[in-house]
């Protein structure tokens, strides 16, 4: 005898699941979402204008959103191939290439910046024939963009490899059965199927870039304009102007906050999962 | 299902019931003082603690060095420690200002600024002059003590600085230099002093007129008092006077 209809019962609510589960759920929502409400009652909103608009803070907001364009670019153009190739190429070796594509997602950033530093400084071991070429990356805007790139491919390759495997190869075997050679196929049948997952993993390697911190330190050093980055910006007002600190951390958090909602995907209804 | 999540109950509450007063007996609590310093002080201090170990046995020095204004930054949320010793009487001044640090500070070491080369001097510096133009100079940023002692002494030998980078603490650009990555970088002597071969060392004219002076002060609710009180004798004993002497720094 099926229930009357006048009223949902909170196992429908909670999805079928037990009760007590709502438990530690709240509570994981809670250690994320407390930390950052503290965070933002401290922000001093009467200066929040004349901090956010200062020389510093522009240079530093700027050259961020800059940069963590940049190396998304760079991580889009490389990272695409890459995912396809991972998925369904049966070269060999591409467990073990999948794995150190994917170790800057575990490294902790100072580590990335170091195995940066130690191959493209100065005295690493690219860095002797690019003196010789007149190139000196490091301190420059580019040693940021590099940074950034190094630690954002492998989100980019994670979304857009796990896409790619769910879609399966039916709609490019038939496009190619109808006579599409392999470049018209990738162009016209599985990049725009991949779109959603490219959107979102553009989303997340943009993010990351723009939050990335030990690695531009480390690799690239700290100067305004050039190499501070907002994050960098952050870590040095904390010294002297925590107000400050605390005005920039609120543009990042609200940037992040809206890279993150739009990646979020309705329930019911769109192309993936 | 009930029974078992209240057995499993009554085993974590027990486990926690041990857990406490065990933990008081196997462990004899040895007194312990808690040392707040500036990172440059590293070295120093933690000879000194042995130093002290010795002459208060029973007793354990635990240290955290930070940049200065971290370290105020955590006594002001209320970390627990009993001495505070800053790299300048700036950071000190606003550790008094909030109330944190009982009574005067008072100065035990100062220290001057250094130019530092990685060996054999690629670049050819020969202080802070126009053979800096061209070079890659990393210096520390003016948020930090040892930015703000190489802005004032830029300002009096009357040379302007164009860095590369301004880093945010005086290890991060001792390590550039030494790792070749910068031509040359500006800190303290004492870190000079203490990386030893693997960077050269240029003097600076009128370095010696920039002067960091480092106070150390007794908390306003340490947990050892006279622990504390005692620290900052040594500190300004002649103990103290020899180990910050031969690390290079100057005393009072």
């Amino acid at each position: 005898m099926t229930p009357p209809r006048t009223a949902r019962p909170v196992g429908d609510l909670t999805g079928g699941l037990p009760r007590w589960v709502l438990v530690p759920a709240a509570v994981g929502v809670l250690l994320i979402a407390l930390p950052v409400l503290g965070m933002v009652l401290r922000v001093p909103w009467g200066e929040l204008p004349a901090l956010l608009t200062s020389e510093a803070s522009l240079a530093a907001l700027g050259l961020s959103l800059r940069t963590s364009a940049a190396a998304t670019l760079l991580a889009v153009v490389l990272g695409v191939p890459l995912a396809l190739v991972l998925a369904w190429s049966r070269l060999p070796g591409a467990r073990v290439v999948r794995t150190v594509v994917l170790l800057p997602l575990v490294l902790p950033p100072v580590v990335s910046g170091l195995a940066l530093l130690t191959t493209f400084g100065r005295r690493g071991l690219l860095g002797q024939q690019l003196e010789v070429l007149g190139i000196d990356i490091a301190f420059s805007t580019t040693a940021v963009v590099l940074a950034q790139a190094f630690v954002a491919l492998p989100f980019l390759v994670i979304s857009v490899e796990g896409a790619v495997r769910t879609a399966g190869r039916r709609h490019e075997v038939v496009a190619a059965t109808l006579g599409a050679r392999p470049t018209t196929v990738l162009r016209r049948v599985t990049l725009p199927l991949l779109a959603p997952a490219l959107g979102s993993g553009i989303a997340l390697a943009f993010a990351r870039c723009l939050g990335e911190f030990g690695a531009t330190l480390t690799f690239a050093g700290s100067l305004q304009g050039v190499t501070r980055t907002l994050p960098l910006e952050i870590y040095l007002q904390r010294e002297t102007d925590p107000d400050a600190a605390i005005a920039l951390s609120l543009v990042l958090v609200v940037v992040a906050a809206g890279i993150v909602l739009l990646t979020q995907r309705p329930r019911r209804g769109g192309t993936g999962s | 299902m009930t029974r078992r999540l209240a057995l499993a109950a009554v085993v974590v509450l027990g486990l926690a019931a041990c857990g406490g007063p065990d933990a008081g007996t196997a462990a004899e609590p040895e007194e312990r003082l808690t040392v707040l310093a500036a990172a440059s002080l590293r070295d120093v201090f933690e000879d000194l603690g042995e130093v002290f170990t010795e002459q208060h046995p029973g007793t354990e020095v635990a240290f955290s060095f930070a940049g200065s204004s971290d370290l105020v930054a955590q006594l002001d949320a209320g970390a627990t420690a009993d001495v505070l010793a800053t790299a300048d009487e700036a950071t000190m001044g606003r550790a008094l200002a909030s109330g944190t640090i009982a009574g005067q500070p008072q100065a035990f070491a100062h220290n001057t600024l250094t130019l530092v080369v990685p060996s054999g001097n690629p670049a050819g510096v020969s202080g802070l002059d126009a053979s800096l133009a061209g070079v890659d100079l990393v210096v520390c940023a003016p948020q930090v003590p040892c930015g703000a002692a190489t802005v004032a002494l830029a300002d009096l030998v009357g040379v302007a600085l164009s860095p590369v980078s301004e880093e945010g603490s005086v290890t991060d650009v001792l390590g550039k230099v030494r790792s070749g990555q910068a031509d040359a970088g500006l800190v303290y002597a004492t870190d000079a002093a203490a990386a030893g071969d693997a960077v050269e060392t240029v003097a600076v004219a009128r370095a010696d007129e920039v002067v960091n002076s480092y106070p150390v002060a007794v908390t306003a609710d340490p947990a050892e008092p006279d622990l504390a009180a005692a620290w900052v004798d040594l500190v300004l004993g002649p103990e103290g006077r020899q180990v910050l002497g031969d690390a290079g720094f100057g005393t009072p």
